[in-house]
């Protein structure tokens, strides 16, 4: 089986493979949704359900962080009446989740992605557009 | 030698950069690479940059200037001239609400203005290689001079058909409601329109301010115009109507302004209390995106279905973050998309290279260093830096340069490909650092005309210094403030290409 990574080893001495982009999923409008579709050049490395998971749980996580509801007309009215000087001591409830969603990514890398090859990079930084997974070169194997 | 590169390719072009701030003539190599830019310093798009990146607008922005200055003379000839009258005679607050009112209307459009209208980051090469692929995929094989057909793609919303379009400059497919701004060079998401009034797009991150801005500028409109004929009435009836107007001359012109500005401004809310309501954009509407005459089946997919919810989403939904992390620095190994405007790409600089003379770099500095070698120079006195004699890094010439002027941004029209040879051919360029503390670098010499390529060069910034260095003479720090004027005019030498 494919020899065990640590994150730090990933990002500081392996060479990279190639890179998978997952493409943002807008069927149910411009909320920030991924798609789910399992990428062929994935199948080899990593479980489906585990990867569909992954991607769902972001987009739990996205749509938390745009839901229309009491608790964001009650920010979105308060910052308002505020002139929006509010936003200069406290977060908004987006930067909030994100942050959720930044640790998240971390621990599945170092959970279950780094181990076998991958890396997830936060959609935050590629604005969030894409997805994008790392696939590292499999030296253990030798050539694959 | 001050320069090793003069024969050599281009991306092996060194420079010194000279820190007239510390004690010693340069700075170190070392110190040198680990320097790292802001993003907003390499942001590829045609904006403006204040405060270290904290503040954001479209290049053009003389409009604005005028919105403020029309927005604080009325504002501040009715405070001087008519409130004490109306506050002694009528009621005290009626400037109090009116403060209020100007101070909202204030902080609107500066939030309008300064905000990022929600610009989608252009495509990471790798990403932009994997889009072209699929592309190619789904196209088939084409012609090396075959232009394939405008990429699209086809997305059910809501159960209407969108297409969603590839845009060439930015390299990626746009999202549902976004453009791009051919002023801004930017896609933005849910692009309304470019505003000048405001100096900036507008689009789903400051649609909201822009909207408060409009409403509350026609409260106070209304409410200016209101009190200060109720200012000339009052006091027509106690001395007349000619010498109420003569004892209060201001309340003639601001009349006149608000009479004027009135009709387009509430006219204006008006048009987009309207567009919340029915949750389109500017764009849409003028387009017919959503128009019952395209087809009757034709609806709004991203309308919630009453107009409440339609309002309190605009208005009072999450406020999303800027997606372009202008303040953040930029990695040293990551290659920087340069993405000129006719839609080519050049990446800059590899892992190997990146202490080294960043091509991005060369060119925007040979931009404007052309344009001041353009100009004729002021100074006749040769005052350059010294490279470093004696310096321990001399002989290898390194540099990275600082980041253009603050003002600016880099994101310029393409330039002819000789030009980044002769950049780096041997000149040496000094470009002002972002920070408030500038430190200076300068290399100006009389004695060399340059003889600029036939290529008319971009409009220089302000604060953009171009230079030429002469290794036998040394830079005097006494008169960097002269240097600082006279620098935007300096001449440029280009060596033996």
């Amino acid at each position: 089986m494919a020899e065990t990574h640590s994150l730090q080893d990933l990002r500081q001495q392996a060479t990279i493979a190639s890179k998978v982009f997952i493409q943002r999923d807008y069927s149910s409008g411009t909320i920030c949704k991924f798609q789910t579709k399992f990428p062929a050049e994935l199948e080899t490395r990593i479980d489906k359900q585990q990867f569909e998971e992954t991607i769902q749980t972001l987009n739990n996580l996205y749509a938390e962080a745009e839901k229309l509801g009491g608790k964001s007309y009650l920010e979105g009215c308060l910052a308002c009446l505020t002139a929006y000087t509010i936003f200069l001591c406290m977060e908004t409830h987006y930067e909030k989740v994100l942050k959720k969603i930044a640790k998240y990514i971390q621990e599945q890398n170092e959970k279950v992605y780094a181990p076998l090859g991958l890396l997830l990079t936060d959609p935050i930084e590629r604005g969030l557009r894409v997805v994008e997974i790392t696939i590292f070169e499999d030296r253990s194997l030798g050539s694959r | 030698m001050y320069l090793k590169g003069e024969n050599e390719p281009v991306r092996e072009c060194q420079y010194n950069q000279i820190c007239t701030r510390t004690s010693s003539p340069m700075e170190t190599p070392h110190q040198k690479r680990r320097k790292v830019k802001r993003k907003w310093q390499v942001f590829p798009g045609r904006n403006k940059f204040y405060c270290n990146g904290r503040i954001m607008m479209a290049k053009q922005t003389g409009v604005f200037y005028l919105t403020m200055v029309l927005i604080l003379v009325t504002s501040g000839l009715f405070f001087a001239f008519d409130c004490p009258f109306l506050a002694s005679n009528l009621t005290p607050a009626i400037p109090a609400i009116g403060g209020v009112l100007f101070f909202f209307v204030m902080g609107m459009l500066l939030r309008a203005s300064f905000s990022d209208p929600g610009v989608l980051p252009r495509a990471t090469p790798d990403e932009a290689a994997d889009i072209e692929r699929q592309i190619d995929a789904a196209n088939g094989p084409s012609g090396p001079g075959y232009r394939p057909p405008p990429r699209t793609r086809e997305v059910v919303i809501n159960g209407q058909t969108v297409k969603l379009k590839y845009c060439f400059t930015c390299k990626i497919f746009r999202p549902p409601r976004a453009s791009h701004c051919s002023l801004c060079d930017n896609c933005v998401e849910r692009f309304d329109h470019h505003c000048p009034w405001v100096g900036n797009c507008v689009g789903r991150r400051n649609y909201r301010f822009f909207y408060l801005f409009i409403v509350s500028l026609s409260f106070l409109t209304l409410f200016i115009f209101a009190f200060v004929i109720t200012h000339v009435i009052l006091r027509s009836n106690r001395t007349g109507f000619l010498s109420a107007l003569k004892d209060s001359p201001a309340s003639v012109l601001e009349v006149v302004v608000c009479f004027f500005s009135v009709w387009s401004i509430v006219g204006l809310s008006g048009f987009h209390t309207y567009l919340i309501s029915s949750n389109q954009t500017t764009n849409e509407d003028i387009k017919g995106s959503w128009s019952r005459k395209r087809g009757k089946d034709n609806y709004n997919p991203y309308s919630y279905g009453n107009i409440l919810t339609n309002c309190c989403s605009a208005l009072c939904g999450p406020m999303p973050p800027s997606l372009i992390d202008r303040r953040g620095f930029v990695e040293p190994d990551t290659p920087q998309p340069v993405t000129h405007s006719n839609g080519t790409s050049v990446y800059s600089s590899n892992p190997v290279h990146s202490h080294v003379c960043d091509q991005d770099q060369c060119i925007q500095s040979t931009k404007f260093v052309l344009q001041a070698a353009a100009t004729p120079l002021l100074h006749s006195q040769p005052q350059v830096i010294l490279t470093g004699a004696g310096a321990p890094t001399l002989p290898e010439g390194k540099l990275s340069l600082g980041g253009p002027c603050t003002s600016v941004g880099p994101g310029q029209p393409s330039l002819p490909s000789s030009i980044p040879s002769l950049t780096c051919a041997g000149e040496l360029l000094a470009l002002r650092d972002t920070d408030a503390h500038c430190r200076h670098h300068h290399f100006i010499s009389p004695e060399e005309t340059p003889s600029p390529p036939a290529h008319p060069p971009p409009p220089i910034p302000c604060a953009a210094h171009a230079a030429h260095v002469h290794p036998a003479q040394l830079y005097d720090p006494a008169s960097q403030d002269s240097l600082h004027e006279d620098s935007v005019r300096g001449l440029v030498k280009l060596s033996s290409v």
